[in-house]
């Protein structure tokens, strides 16, 4: 009331407000009738976390990484003997995987350190419960959300090719490429590291060379005359 | 007609329109205001836009556990309620709804109505101070000191009709209203609707039970059914207070076709009016206790009395 300054007419906020309340009650309201009718989600909505349990490898990233250490792995090795390979490999069988949602802040962390895209969002969101213990999904229940993924969206044409098809045209352009050793670096991280590399079929050279003979002599520690600075093996 | 059949029609009626008109206009609150906020409101109960939610309410509230609190003053406690909502069903008793359509016709109607209106401000205090609770006592006592204040400019406005129209029967008055009271007697509309408004406790005026101070003000610690009634004491505030300002400023029952339809013209006012208190609800804000009393005293106070002054006048020149 005893506001200064330009005020215009009294009562004239009084009728602003009024008119406010009636003009909304003409429009339509925009309330969703969530139960009765689906909400409109955008496909790429995260909504829970689905497990691919195929591309896992047991490197516990995600479980490390998580804040509220709701991921429980458990593991162990088996050894799988390939037909020609010197001595049988050893492999990290999954066990069990569980994500215990009554804990998780969906902060996505583990999906985005996952190096080999076994976990993924998908835009599901009903899996309510009525006991909190239910909560905890494991690896079979993970992974029947797989479904629900949406595909991944397609490469932009105008973008740089992916790393994979990359490494293929220069393979199947010979060996001696101009940009060879840049390229051939994680192949040569793998030859660097005997311990676990059996694991993939590592061609020692850079390029070129058969893997067949890679095979054979998996302990080529020397550097790589064309890779100076080679990763120290991890 | 014997004299027990005609009581039992007038009493049926009245107990009829008690109980049905709070529930329609408790059923358009929900609706109005969740329109108005861009919501839907109620959907689910009677499957058809959630048009049985009060019936819904009334049994979830019969079922509840009726408590009271172990400091209460009992009896008074439990009477409270009955005592909020009984001056309302006599008020409906006297008010008109078409020409010769009133359950009770008084030669001093405005009179009782005023005065038993008057009641709503000692079951306020009943249920404050029987509670036993600071914030039903806090509650209460500003309940008492805004109904005291706003009885004035209420029975002010009201007065200055009654002597517009030379009676102070309820009926009379309707039957003396002119259109052009419209205009002479707007003022007195105005303060008579807005005081109203504070008598029923409704927001803009509704401190004494202000939830974001008081918890729930007077009706703190009521319960099941009780509190029920205190709602319903509510919405048949609303009614009394929309239909004593259709009979006495808005001409009741005038219109086209009075003589057939006047029943649905006071019945259209009354809801036109209780859209108006509804809308004001959604729009304003709670006013502050100082700046209640302020327009009570400082406005609504002198602009009843200066109708009064041009009520006088006007009657006197003519």
């Amino acid at each position: 009331m005893s506001d200064e300054g330009d005020r215009i007419a009294p009562g004239k906020g009084l009728l602003d407000g009024l008119a406010v309340t009636l003009k909304t009650m003409t429009r339509r309201s925009t309330t969703q009738q969530y139960p009765d009718v689906e909400p409109d989600l955008p496909p790429r909505s995260r909504g829970v976390i689905a497990l691919l349990e195929e591309n896992c490898t047991v490197c516990m990233l995600c479980a490390r990484e998580c804040p509220d250490w709701c991921i429980y792995i458990d593991s162990h090795k088996e050894e799988v003997v390939v037909p020609g390979a010197a001595r049988a490999r050893q492999r990290n069988v999954l066990e069990k995987f569980d994500i215990d949602y009554s804990l998780c802040m969906y902060c996505g962390i583990c999906i985005e350190v996952c190096p080999f895209d076994a976990l993924h969002w998908t835009p599901e969101f009903e899996y309510a419960e009525t006991d909190v213990l239910s909560l905890l999904h494991d690896k079979d229940r993970l992974g029947e959300w797989m479904r629900t993924v949406p595909p991944p969206p397609a490469h932009d044409v105008l973008g740089e090719p992916s790393k994979e098809e990359a490494t293929a045209a220069r393979k199947a352009a010979g060996p001696g490429a101009a940009t060879a050793a840049k390229t051939a670096r994680p192949s040569a991280v793998r030859a660097t590291t005997p311990t676990t590399a059996p694991r993939a079929v590592p061609p020692s050279r850079a390029t070129g060379t058969a893997p067949q003979r890679s095979v054979q002599e998996p302990r080529s520690t020397e550097p790589d005359p064309e890779n100076p600075n080679p990763e120290p093996g991890r | 007609m014997p004299l027990w059949l005609d009581l039992l029609i007038r009493i049926a009626a009245v107990m009829a329109g008690f109980l049905v008109l709070p529930l329609v206009i408790g059923q358009a609150e929900h609706k109005v205001m969740a329109h108005m906020q861009g919501r839907v409101g109620p959907m689910y109960a009677g499957a058809f836009h959630g048009w049985a939610q009060l019936v819904a309410d009334g049994v979830k509230f019969v079922q509840k556990e009726d408590i009271t609190p172990r400091d209460a003053d009992r009896t008074i406690f439990r009477l409270a309620p009955i005592v909020a909502l009984f001056p309302y069903l006599i008020v409906i008793l006297t008010i008109p709804i078409g020409p010769g359509l009133v359950a009770q016709p008084l030669d001093i109607g405005l009179f009782l109505v005023l005065a038993v209106l008057g009641i709503g401000v000692v079951a306020v205090l009943m249920s404050a101070w029987a509670s036993a609770n600071k914030y039903s006592l806090l509650g209460g006592v500003r309940g008492a000191a805004q109904m005291l204040g706003y009885e004035l400019p209420l029975v002010l406005a009201a007065a200055s009709v009654a002597m517009a129209a030379g009676t102070l029967s309820l009926p009379g008055i309707v039957e003396a209203w002119r259109p052009w009271w419209l205009v002479w007697q707007a003022p007195a509309a105005v303060v008579f609707f807005v005081a109203g408004l504070a008598e029923i406790r409704r927001p803009p005026f509704d401190m004494p039970i202000a939830d974001s101070e008081l918890v729930f003000g007077y009706m703190t610690e009521y319960t099941g059914l009780r509190f029920a009634f205190f709602l319903l004491a509510e919405y048949v505030g609303i009614v009394v207070i929309a239909a004593l300002t259709t009979v006495l400023f808005l001409g009741g029952w005038h219109g086209p076709f009075e003589d057939h339809l006047g029943w649905l013209w006071t019945l259209l006012k009354i809801f036109a009016l209780s859209f108006v208190i509804i809308w004001f609800r959604v729009t304003y804000p709670r006013l502050r206790e100082d700046q209640l009393q302020r327009l009570c005293w400082l406005i609504l106070v002198p602009v009843a009395l200066a109708q009064l002054v041009l009520t006088v006048a006007v009657k006197t020149l003519t």
